[in-house]
């Protein structure tokens, strides 16, 4: 296997040295939102925290994260292709947009694959039961979902890569991925969509980034027990 | 009072506080040079000065961040007044592609806000109107290169594509040298994504629609046109190719690029070469940048070199 890019790991011992004001500032306020998740998650007997998996920290965290979130991506437009609204009703046009996004997908999970080499992550056993591949709706609506998602994770995480050659690869992939997430809210929320409050500040012209601690939320929702995962020391 | 020793016990609380000197042997120098010279009348604007900087809203970006910042804010004014203007002056289809440019413009403007609030006094000034010519005649100069740009719709949305993919591959180009300041980092990426937004809204304005099967296609494919130069005119004409390699190549390769942190993404994904270029964009330097937008200002403006 494998693996071209080294993250940085200079640079990664001097942030956990010491507690910046700032960052107890945040790590106080992720506690506070922890432990909201953990009461909510008590009352969900499915949920079994200790087969969470966990990014990892550092630039390798970060990678595996990303890693992570195109695993599910790759997944979803795999499922897309070989179903009943992309073989039925998709007209030509969006057939070559979903086909076209499931290859770069694909492309981006693979990289990550490569470039991790044995310190990746598993793979992720997704859960796409919300999802009705035969119906336009749903399955454009969690493309959007997806997308929307994939561009506010990496623009949240891009603080905590040390290496400027990890930066730039995920600079490379998140504006595919602002790419995608225009066209498909184009198609699914009406003309004009592909910038909204939902996901930009109309104000400021700058989009709403997730930090990966609420973005995990998020994927988990589509990812089996088992495969969950949690980004414990990206914050 | 013993100003290394505030600055010590400062670090106990903020161990950040070189950092916000720019660096330690900075600050070590700056007040060694001072020592002498320090009265009780000039110790608080020392003080003031040192701490402002250090921690003020005023205060003082390091020269590589704040010309990345005033290289991204002057492509946002190259832009807003070409979408400014346009809005009054371009015959466009209809009112969904004019509403487009409308919520473009909107977005430049808060770029602009939001970069000038970050640079604070290093901010450039607001170059004007009559630093641009969009007709790419450099003020007369020159024959224009898109002479009905800013009447023709046609024109005028092949132009803006190459803004804004031009301002895609500077941000991307830049952002590693914000990484100092994981603020601003974050900043330039939120507005990087929603470039790229405005890119993949009016690439599909160029092909007629979300759903036409025409080109261009949301994603940039292989160097769309850039390497058939030779006598050709390619898809965005002559001058105007944000596309190509930048320099150096291997840091800022040609948006055809297929190979990603050594791996070859076509064979290795089992895709086409088109999808693996299509799945990642390329970053471009900041002096590429500035060649492709020099087309667009009158000769007497030195704003992009």
């Amino acid at each position: 296997m494998t693996k071209p890019s080294t993250p940085g790991a200079a640079g990664l011992a001097t942030t956990t040295l010491a507690l910046p004001r700032r960052d107890f500032v945040r790590y106080a306020g992720a506690g506070l939102a922890l432990t909201g998740l953990l009461i909510s998650g008590c009352d969900d007997d499915s949920e079994n925290n200790n087969d969470t998996v966990d990014v990892g920290s550092g630039d390798p965290g970060v990678l595996n994260y990303a890693y992570a979130l195109e695993q599910l991506e790759a997944a979803f437009y795999t499922q897309v292709v070989a179903g009943a609204f992309f073989t039925g009703t998709a007209t030509a046009a969006e057939k070559a947009i979903l086909q076209d996004i499931r290859d770069h997908e694909v492309a981006h999970r693979d990289l990550f694959r490569q470039a991790l080499g044995n310190g990746r992550i598993k793979d992720l056993q997704p859960d796409f039961s919300t999802i009705n591949f035969a119906d336009r709706a749903s399955v454009l609506g969690a493309a959007r979902t997806f997308e929307d998602l994939g561009v506010h994770a990496y623009n949240g995480a891009g603080r905590f890569i040390s290496d400027a050659n990890n930066l730039t690869l995920a600079g490379k992939i998140v504006s595919v991925e602002a790419r995608h997430a225009a066209l498909i809210r184009e198609l699914i929320l009406g003309a004009n969509k592909f910038v909204d409050s939902d996901v930009v500040d109309l104000s400021t012209g700058l989009e709403r980034s997730k930090p990966p601690t609420e973005v995990v939320v998020e994927a988990n929702k589509f990812l089996q027990n088992g495969s969950k995962i949690s980004a414990n020391s990206l914050r | 009072m013993d100003l290394y020793q505030i600055i010590t016990d400062i670090e106990k609380v903020d161990p950040e506080v070189y950092a916000r000197f720019d660096s330690r042997r900075q600050v070590f120098r700056h007040l060694t040079g001072i020592g002498r010279k320090l009265t009780a009348a000039t110790l608080p604007g020392v003080f003031a000065g040192l701490f402002s900087k250090a921690y003020g809203q005023t205060g003082t970006l390091p020269a590589a961040i704040a010309d990345v910042l005033n290289l991204a804010l002057k492509l946002e004014y190259l832009e807003k007044y070409f979408y400014q203007t346009a809005l009054t002056t371009v015959a466009f289809p209809n009112a969904e592609a004019r509403r487009a440019i409308e919520i473009i413009l909107n977005d430049e403007n808060g770029h602009i806000t939001t970069l000038r609030g970050a640079l604070g006094a290093q901010a450039i000034a607001d170059p004007g109107l009559t630093t641009f010519d969009y007709t790419g005649s450099r003020g007369g100069e020159r024959a224009p290169l898109f002479p009905d740009v800013l009447t023709n719709f046609a024109t005028f949305i092949t132009v803006s594509q190459s803004f804004v993919d031009t301002g895609v591959r500077a941000y991307k180009g830049g952002a590693p040298v914000l990484m100092p300041n994981k603020d601003i980092l974050q900043t330039a990426l939120n507005i990087h994504s929603v470039e790229a937004r405005h890119s993949s809204r009016v690439r599909a304005l160029r092909r007629g629609g979300n759903l036409s099967t025409s080109l261009p296609k949301s994603w940039i494919v292989g160097d769309e046109g850039y390497a058939a130069v030779a006598g050709q005119v390619t898809p965005l004409g002559v001058g105007l190719r944000p596309y190509g390699p930048g320099n150096p190549a291997t840091t800022y390769p040609a948006e055809n690029n297929i190979t990603q942190a050594g791996v070859n993404i076509q064979t290795t994904s089992s895709i086409s070469a088109n999808a693996a270029t299509e799945a990642f964009d390329e970053p471009l330097d900041p002096a590429t940048v500035m060649s492709i937008a020099r087309n667009f200002v009158v000769r007497t403006s030195n704003i992009f070199g």
